[in-house]
């Protein structure tokens, strides 16, 4: 018997540093993630917990990881993808941690930020000893960021910010959220780095979610924010800047879902030998059989999608357009895997026993974040065509 | 201040054993690692690291191609350096032979002021190298040591055992070996598997170290393995009911097997 991702030999398209970085999460995810994530998924995910699990991920590395300097480990694109890959084996909750942290909060600092705002920021994140979040999507305004009315307004030497932000992960426990307004003398979306704690900002947690349990989201309210000059994210002036930090996590999703994906296949391909209807195995029924191999072949294809994705990462030539295509893929071929493998465990499936239905679940947040698949469906279709059709 | 760990390769013990037509272990198709005992000496060794003294921990192995795998983790680990000693005539080498290639390879090394090893190794698991080390070396030895603290000249150690623990010190060079209640040693991080790839890992045959082939190897062996047969399968254990007799019942049990 082989494993879905052995089927095709996959394993020497990694390089033996890449084998290593990934096998190193993967001993995480089963020494820290795996035996707790059913209560962080009931009780939901709580702060204590998330400084916790950052303080790990930080010790190993993993936050920034793909970033160079300031306490960050500078590895290639490709092992950024894998940790994601096996991160998000464990929890989508988990990853979307390491994804904001690193791809948007640090991503944003490191980028964008002045020499001043990285030294004083990306050690701590890197060490997971502070947290960041990433606040771009309004109550009003998700797909279509350029909408946004959260203003910044100069007065004097400071700035004053006023607006409100949704569904920011991470918001309530962050020791800085990068928040992105638009400026009210020249319309010009800036990056602004709020530290927690400021009069006038608070992070309320939205409770009663149905997905993405074992994570934090939150509302940032902003009601006349003051914050000196040294605040805003000097090197960008547009929405490129905020578009560019989610393109770095998007591409981890690319990978990420696919360890959400590979988690359910190997719950259902030993439940399927261990289980018996009708008086034999389930697995050597022809109907199981079909499933788990149109399964494991969706698998390969968009593992084999995202190191192509990966390798072009890291010779610089990665555009966005082919992220959306990654992003596209592997999140629905994951949501349809793990639904599929939820049918095979029958009433266990629906339990937190199994891994199944809360990985389906999580990846309905993950087929929405960071642009939807309708969106992506755009991007490409406007690659195709040169005609745009998101108004 | 110079340490040397021992460091051993070891197939992976989840995976089924078998035994090559010399009774000798058959590690084609086994995937090896670092034997986790020895993990305990490298992090006691990174920790004298930590606690502020100049260390250089080098991490020194015997076997076949492959062995590296067990060095590669002491260094993603902390080690600054690794030895590898490979010859074709090593192989079935016996503990006596395994010292005292080791020891020579210590002595090569040069101005090793300690030297600790794992307690035991998780494939032969007969925790007598260490000891035969020390007396191949003329140095004192310390066995099976659960905390140690670690000087310019000594070192001072805790031995535990069922009844009492005992404190000894001995004046460096020393040999030690380390059980796995020391410490927890850390899991390498990106940055130390990272910098691994860069450090440097020397290969030494028995000609480098000056012994002679015909010592060593299954031949020149003085402990044997005749024969090797596979533990029986468990058989199904029995079941005791509790109807309100349940303790008794255990008892009896217990008493039946001469286990009280
Ligand atoms: C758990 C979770 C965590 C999140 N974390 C963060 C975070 O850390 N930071 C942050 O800034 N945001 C975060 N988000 C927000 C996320 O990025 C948005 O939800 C997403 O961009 C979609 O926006 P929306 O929910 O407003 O949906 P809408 O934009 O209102 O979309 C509703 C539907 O309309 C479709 N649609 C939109 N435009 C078009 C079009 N032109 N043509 C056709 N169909 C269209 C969409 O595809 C979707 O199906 C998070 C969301 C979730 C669920």
């Amino acid at each position: 018997m082989t494993t879905p991702l052995e089927l095709l030999s996959v394993e020497h398209l990694l390089s033996e540093e890449e084998r290593d970085l990934r096998d190193a999460v993967a001993h995480f995810v089963d020494d820290r993630v795996r035996p707790s994530v059913a209560d962080w998924y009931e009780d939901g995910l709580s702060s204590s917990a998330v400084r916790e699990l950052a303080l790990e991920a930080g010790k190993l590395g993993l936050l920034g990881m793909h970033l160079t300097g300031y306490g960050c480990a500078g590895t290639n694109a490709v092992s950024y993808g894998l940790a994601c890959m096996e991160l998000e084996a464990g929890d989508s909750g988990v990853r979307s941690l390491v994804s904001v942290q690193g791809s948007l909060a640090m991503f944003a600092i490191w980028k964008f930020g002045s020499e001043e705002q990285k030294q004083q920021w990306l050690p701590g994140m890197a060490a997971g000893e502070l947290i960041g979040c990433f606040g771009l999507t309004e109550p009003d305004f998700g797909s279509n960021p350029a909408g946004m009315r959260t203003c910044a307004r100069r007065d004097g030497d400071d700035w004053v910010l006023d607006g409100t932000k949704m569904w920011i992960t991470n918001g309530s426990v962050a020791d800085v959220a990068v928040v992105w307004a638009r400026c009210a003398d020249d319309g010009a979306v800036r990056g602004f780095l709020v530290p927690a704690g400021t009069p006038g900002f608070t992070a309320p947690k939205i409770g009663k979610k149905l997905s993405l349990r074992a994570s934090v989201t939150s509302e940032l309210v902003l009601e006349g924010v003051r914050l000196p000059s040294s605040a805003v994210l000097p090197e960008v002036s547009s929405l490129r800047g905020p578009l560019s930090c989610l393109n770095e996590a998007r591409f981890g999703i690319v990978f990420g879902a696919l360890g959400a994906a590979r988690d359910c296949l190997a719950a259902a391909l030993s439940y399927v030998q261990t289980r018996e209807v009708f008086d034999k195995p389930l697995a050597s029924f022809q109907l199981t059989q079909a499933k788990l191999a149109d399964m494991a072949l969706e698998l390969q294809k968009g593992y084999l999608l995202a190191l192509h994705l990966g390798r072009l990462k890291d010779d610089g030539t990665l555009t966005p357009q082919q992220v959306s295509l990654g992003k596209l893929n592997n999140v629905r071929e994951a949501l349809a895997i793990a639904r599929e493998c939820r049918t095979i465990l029958g009433a266990n499936g629906i339990t937190l026993e199994y891994p199944v239905l809360r990985h389906a679940n999580n990846l309905e947040s993950v087929l929405t974040y960071e642009g939807t698949s309708e969106v992506h469906q755009l991007v490409i279709g406007q690659a195709l065509t040169g005609q745009s059709a998101f108004s | 201040m110079k340490i040397v760990t021992l460091v051993k390769h070891v197939p992976d013990a989840t995976a089924d054993r078998t035994f090559t037509a010399d009774n000798t272990t058959d590690r084609a198709g086994v995937d090896g690692l670092l034997s986790e005992l020895d993990e305990y000496a490298v992090e006691e060794a990174l920790k004298v690291g930590d606690a502020g003294t100049d260390v250089e921990i080098i991490a020194l192995t015997m076997g076949p191609g492959g062995a590296e795998a067990a060095v590669k983790k002491a260094l993603q680990m902390g080690a600054d350096s690794a030895v590898h000693v490979v010859d074709d005539s090593l192989h079935g080498s016996d503990a006596l032979a395994t010292a005292q290639v080791l020891a020579a390879a210590v002595t090569k090394i040069g101005d090793v002021d300690l030297v600790l090893t794992g307690m035991a190794s998780t494939d032969g698991g007969m925790s007598v190298v260490p000891a035969m080390i020390a007396e191949y070396l003329g140095l004192a030895h310390v066995g099976f040591v659960g905390e140690l603290t670690v000087s310019d000249t000594a070192v001072t150690a805790r031995r535990d055992d069922d009844a009492a623990s005992e404190t000894i010190e001995a004046a460096l060079p020393a040999v030690v070996s380390v059980t796995d209640q020391i410490n927890e040693p850390r899991y390498p991080s990106f940055k130390g598997i990272m910098a691994a790839k860069k450090k440097p890992v020397e290969t030494w045959t028995l000609a480098d170290l000056g012994v002679d082939s015909g010592a060593v190897g299954l031949d020149a062996a003085l402990c044997v393995v005749r024969e090797v047969t596979k533990r029986p399968e468990r058989s199904a254990g029995s079941v005791v009911t509790d109807e309100g007799d349940g303790g008794t019942k255990l008892a009896e049990f217990l008493a039946a097997q001469k286990l009280i």
